[in-house]
């Protein structure tokens, strides 16, 4: 699982209030190199939740990303810090692990790299 | 400029559409940045050679440029070929009056002494003997070829394309006429893709896995490129997928049924290495999670490019959602897990009907698609008295650009919807969805007994079948070329 997908997920039991982001529990973390697109990550980067996904990097060991967003302009000068961006997003892979519901701390295992957001029947 | 486009005869619903698909993406309709969606009706110029019904495979179009030409036809699946066009007529004289008239500046370039060229001779509807297509050939000394003919891979390829009435067709009329066409060819297809990403080579299937040429299809109708994301919420074995990844997009999945997604039938026949098999970039996420409560973050959209899907249509897969069976019919309480078996519990699911699967799917794509971004997917019909319901579904967020019908049996069809977001996913939108959404659980029974394609199609013939033969007759079709 990727940091762009963990960007988009989050616990929606039912009675939870704010179920995003999820909270990360690693045990396997794994690099996949995947080619980089410019125009495909200008086109994402408004869409993401930044302190998420930096969190998020930094709990799979990876610290080069800054708290703060970054200005638009940064990202159309920038080629270094699109790499960083890049590779925090879509390198840095959850192999085995699971997601926390913020609130209530229901896992949400993650194994081979699918996580599984099945809600159980009293959580509909 | 208007250019002689030659389709390949079959799968007729499917040919202008994709064309036009291409067309938009490689530029034909002016500026793609253009945000207004409503800027201009887009659609080609289309004109009919003379006699000609309009399932021939020739047709003209009027396109702005030869690099979209070739574009297109280079990526198209059912274009066999474009041709600029330099003379035809109804014999060879009138053949050899329109190339001398077709203006010096066109031809002279293509005729040079530096350049190899070739002349190929084709024909519909009638065959050529090798001792007529080279006659026909020789016939050709009028036009001033200057340079060497080279047969295995020439500069310029010429074509002369015979087209001729042949025998009727079910008491129809043929679908084209005598016509003799000369062109210059500005792109052919390349169907190598299908003998290449053939399902019969694949290396993992399951039983609704998409046909190689038709997800080529989908993934044209939805103009899968470089530098977009393209998701299928029902993804299963990923054969949709497979055919966006290979046209440069990157490609996500999701599936309820986590076996199929995650286990797939071993370490090295699953989802994954479907995409090692052709050496295709692997998908950026494969999740499982139920459409009918999808686990996206709240103000979570416009994420995806396209959203390509064939969705369970309830006749040979039947789709799943969250909460059981008894459950929904409220025969039982909800009940908890027990804390020690919660880990490895897999919730139990219940029959999703095509309606409410429907409109899960349309509320998504309204939601989760960009603005112009394309929702393509399959959409079962009934066929009753050999002619197609137009009740297809709706949604204000979208545009209906084209409908392909692919018949599946006498009974019924499905037919590849493409539809274009067009307005965004208001408030309004999003609470109706919500109260639609409530309304499918509140009635669950009643959903599940109306409407049940499973039992239309595979019930016993009725027993009027004196009457409906007799309407079939009346109502003859080019069957086989529409499957």
């Amino acid at each position: 699982m990727r940091l762009l997908t963990h960007n988009m997920l989050s616990s929606n039991i039912k009675g939870v209030a704010n179920g995003f982001p999820l909270r990360i529990e690693v045990e396997k973390v794994v690099e996949k190199e995947v080619e980089i697109n410019h125009d495909f990550l200008r086109n994402i980067f408004p869409k993401i939740d930044w302190k998420a996904l930096s969190d998020a990097s930094r709990i799979m060991g990876y610290h080069e990303l800054p708290e703060e967003p970054p200005e638009p302009s940064v990202l159309e000068a920038d080629i270094e810090f699109l790499r960083k961006f890049h590779h925090a997003l879509l390198e840095l892979h959850l192999e085995e692990g699971a997601l926390l519901c913020p609130e209530s701390g229901r896992k949400f295992p993650v194994n081979k790299g699918i996580p599984n957001m099945l809600l159980l029947e009293d959580e509909v | 400029m208007w250019y002689l486009c030659v389709f390949y005869h079959r799968l007729l619903d499917y040919r202008k559409p994709e064309f036009e698909s291409l067309a938009d993406l490689f530029g034909a309709f002016g500026d793609k940045g253009s945000s207004d969606p409503h800027s201009q009706d887009k659609a080609l110029q289309w004109r009919l050679p003379k006699g000609h019904h309009p399932d021939s495979p020739f047709h003209f179009v009027h396109l702005p440029s030869e690099d979209i030409a070739r574009n297109i036809a280079n990526r198209s699946l059912l274009v066999k070929g474009i041709y600029e066009l330099w003379g035809e007529g109804n014999d060879y004289e009138e053949l050899e009056e329109a190339v001398k008239s077709y203006p010096d500046d066109r031809k002279l370039p293509y005729l040079t002494p530096g350049c190899t060229f070739k002349i190929t001779v084709d024909s519909f509807g009638k065959v050529l003997s090798l001792q007529e297509q080279n006659e026909r050939i020789q016939g050709f000394s009028y036009i001033p070829f200057k340079g060497r003919v080279n047969l295995k891979n020439p500069d310029h390829n010429f074509w002369l394309m015979e087209t001729d009435a042949h025998e009727t067709n079910n008491g129809l009329p043929p679908v084209v006429q005598r016509r003799i066409f000369f062109g210059r060819e500005v792109g052919v297809a390349g169907r190598k893709l299908i003998p290449m990403y053939q399902l019969k080579t694949r290396n993992y299937l399951g039983p609704t896995a998409m046909d190689a040429e038709i997800a080529f299809l989908m993934a044209n109708q939805a103009q899968a490129a470089p530098g977009k994301l393209v998701y299928d919420p029902f993804v299963g074995t990923g054969s949709i997928l497979v055919s966006a990844a290979h046209f440069g997009a990157m490609t996500m999945g999701a599936d309820i049924d986590i076996r199929v997604v995650r286990d797939g039938r071993g370490p090295d026949c699953n989802v994954w290495s479907n995409f090692k098999q052709y050496g295709l970039p692997m998908p950026i996420g494969l999740l499982r999670a139920d459409n009918n409560l999808p686990p996206w973050r709240p103000g979570l959209k416009e994420m995806f490019d396209a959203i390509i899907c064939d969705p369970p249509y309830g006749v040979r897969a039947g789709g799943r959602k969250s909460g059981g069976r008894k459950l929904l019919k409220g025969i039982v309480g909800p009940y908890t897990v027990p804390d020690d078996k919660r880990a490895d519990h897999i919730p139990s699911t219940a029959a999703y009907t095509l309606v409410e699967c429907v409109h899960d799917l349309l509320d998504l794509a309204g939601r989760m698609l960009v603005m112009n971004g394309r929702l393509v997917f399959f959409y079962p019909v009934l066929r009753e008295d050999g002619y197609v319901e137009n009740h297809f579904p709706e949604h204000p967020c979208f545009k209906l650009v084209a409908t392909s019908e692919q018949m599946l049996s006498s009974r019924y069809s499905r037919v590849l919807l493409t539809m274009v977001k067009t307005s965004s996913y208001t408030e309004e939108v999003s609470l109706a969805a919500r109260i639609k959404h409530l309304e499918f659980k509140e009635n669950h029974l009643k959903w599940l007994e109306n409407g049940n394609l499973h039992s239309s199609v595979f019930s016993p013939a009725d027993t009027e079948s004196g009457d409906s033969k007799a309407s079939k007759e009346s109502k003859p079709k080019y069957r086989g070329k529409y499957v």
